[in-house]
């Protein structure tokens, strides 16, 4: 189910170029076999229109997970508001194998209280249901915790629709220069906010376990440096600049140290840097490239790309440092490997027939799988964007 | 006699132009080497080549940096797909920069290493180092200082060409010589 899951976040989404502030995110294809749902409008008390369209957003995330088909609301036979307005063999008809209805409510002082029950059709039975306070700005990240629950119920696994993204934007100013900009958006591109604007390039955007910081590279100065920088604070820490380059910050699973890649000693070779001791420590050391650091969930050991074969291939070592093995053989050129939740699987770029592409590898069989069909999937397509890991 | 060779002259020339062309795209040698013999061979009818050895053989008063006919004014060094090694055609322009720094130890040069947006950007940052490494080790060899060398790789964040094809990758992956 995992595997699946990975399957439909990497290979499906394309993210379009950015011209607006707004985040696009284009699925252009779904899977076999996805689940037909119905999302009835929800039902709503209070003066005036309602504020959101609740089952709008609903609609819309679910839709994009490329694991349901949504009914469209013109196709509808009815717009239940509650389970007694139901009729269920209209929509067994229709195929829909579920449907959720809900009601909005207003309290007066701009809060409002949301319910919703998923149904299934066919037995006629409540699957799951809500009642969810909350309040005006938070309207539609409380949609996306539904999407959440309904996704979760249906398939299985967690969904991943009330997190949020990050994303590195750079538009050309009438004036000749380049705005550079790291924002952060809800998963479903609303909602947009810039963290961090300059005129240099920024890079490697990379969420803190706890969802709270990011840290980033930016060559602001004409030269490379990390910075980590708390997301609702919008205060930031210089942590490394030194000569060369100062890249590839990646958090470990406790979120107390950051995996990064340092060229200060004459090429880029992976190192440890504490945040509380602020401490750093030398995990490879090779005239080599090695770079593009991730860590397994046990926060034991590292995966990274290396060229010390001639050509970049993934090779694993222990956190605290030591012999490194390879681990990619197939293809000539394999790249910032990532690991899943579970750690069983990397998920890496690898060039096949002198294309890039998402590919993944069960590290117990050693066996690779290609995703994508592009011929540059990894800028910007695929693995810029970078998940939030908490939901909002 | 004559006329054979003037029948043959224009014809040599254009050889020797495309043979210049096709090896690498901006030898420095093989262009001297043309207008040579091109001059040489048809010696009445060579108004035009002729004129054009004459200004590059001018004399420059100003700033050697600013003479639009050194090797100097060539700052911009392509490598090859996946490559850090400096091509052989570039080995002059490195030479000609190294004696001026040499020359001149005040001054200092920003070698700023880039790649074409083929593979990883981190990766790239450091196949874009390697590569303003290349030139800076060929200028230290050459006896510039270490302190006149700043080294600074872009990786694939600062593109001068933005198409996504071989042309563009061709000229994205270079070594910024700035003064």
């Amino acid at each position: 189910m995992i595997k699946k899951n990975l399957f439909i976040l990497l290979a499906l989404l394309i993210w379009q170029p950015l011209l607006h502030a707004e985040l696009t995110i284009e699925i252009t294809e779904g899977v076999e076999g996805a689940l037909p749902i119905a999302v009835a409008p929800f039902a709503w008390q209070g003066s005036g229109s309602p504020p959101e369209d609740i089952a709008a957003v609903i609609n819309a995330d679910l839709q994009r997970s490329g694991r349901f088909k949504t009914l469209p609301r013109a196709d509808m036979p009815a717009r239940p508001g509650t389970v007694e307005e139901i009729e269920f063999k209209d929509w067994r008809t229709l195929g829909v194998d579920n449907l959720v209805v809900g009601q909005m409510q207003s309290n007066g002082a701009g809060g409002y209280q949301i319910q919703f029950q998923l149904l299934d059709v066919f037995r006629g039975e409540q699957l799951t249901g809500y009642s969810i306070p909350t309040t005006a700005p938070n309207l539609r990240s409380t949609a996306h915790r539904i999407a959440d629950l309904i996704y979760e119920k249906l398939l299985g696994v967690p969904g991943a629709f009330a997190t949020r993204v990050a994303y590195i934007t750079s538009v050309k100013q009438p004036e000749g220069e380049t705005r550079i900009d790291l924002n952060i958006a809800d998963a479903d591109g609303h909602n947009p906010e810039t963290i961090v604007s300059t005129s240099e390039p920024l890079m490697s955007p990379a969420w803190s376990p706890d969802g709270l910081k990011i840290a980033y590279v930016s060559f602001e100065g004409g030269q490379s440096a990390i910075y980590v920088q708390g997301v609702y604070t919008g205060k930031r820490r210089k942590i490394t600049a030194f000569k060369g380059i100062n890249s590839a910050p990646a958090w470990s699973p406790d979120g107390r140290k950051l995996a990064m890649t340092l060229s200060k000693d004459g090429n880029p070779d992976i190192f440890i840097y504490d945040l509380i001791t602020r401490k750093l420590q030398p995990i490879t050391r090779h005239y080599a490239i090695d770079t593009e650091p991730a860590w397994s969930p046990d926060g034991r050991s590292i995966v990274f790309t290396s060229d010390r074969g001639g050509k970049p291939q993934i090779y694993r070592v222990s956190a605290f440092g030591g012999k490194a093995q390879r681990i990619t053989f197939q293809n000539s050129y394999n790249a910032r490997a990532s690991f899943s939740p579970d750690g069983e699987l990397l998920t890496l770029v690898t060039r096949e027939e002198g294309k890039y592409r998402i590919a993944v590898q069960d590290l117990e069989s050693g066996v690779m799988q290609v995703l994508s069909q592009g011929s540059l999937d990894e800028s910007p397509s695929v693995r810029e964007p970078v998940w939030s890991p908490i939901k909002q | 006699m004559n006329k054979v060779l003037i029948l043959w002259a224009p014809l040599l020339f254009s050889l020797l132009l495309v043979a210049g062309c096709s090896s690498t795209p901006t030898s420095e040698a093989a262009g001297a080497e043309v207008s040579e013999q091109s001059t040489g061979a048809d010696g009445t009818a060579g108004g035009e080549a002729s004129t054009s050895a004459a200004s590059q053989s001018g004399e420059w008063y100003g700033d050697p940096l600013e003479n639009p006919n050194s090797l100097l004014a060539t700052r911009v060094i392509y490598f090859d797909f996946d490559q850090s090694t400096v091509r052989t055609d570039y080995l002059d322009v490195i030479q000609a920069h190294a004696d001026y720094l040499a020359a001149n130890p005040q001054m200092v040069v920003r070698l700023e290493g880039h790649a074409d947006e083929k593979g990883t950007r981190e990766y790239n940052l450091g196949l874009g180092e390697n590569r303003a490494n290349a030139v800076r080790s060929l200028m230290l060899a050459q006896g510039v200082s270490d302190n006149q060398l700043i080294v600074v790789s872009y990786g694939e964040e600062r593109s001068a060409a933005f198409e996504h094809n071989d042309e563009s990758w061709a000229l994205n992956r270079r070594v910024e010589l700035i003064y």
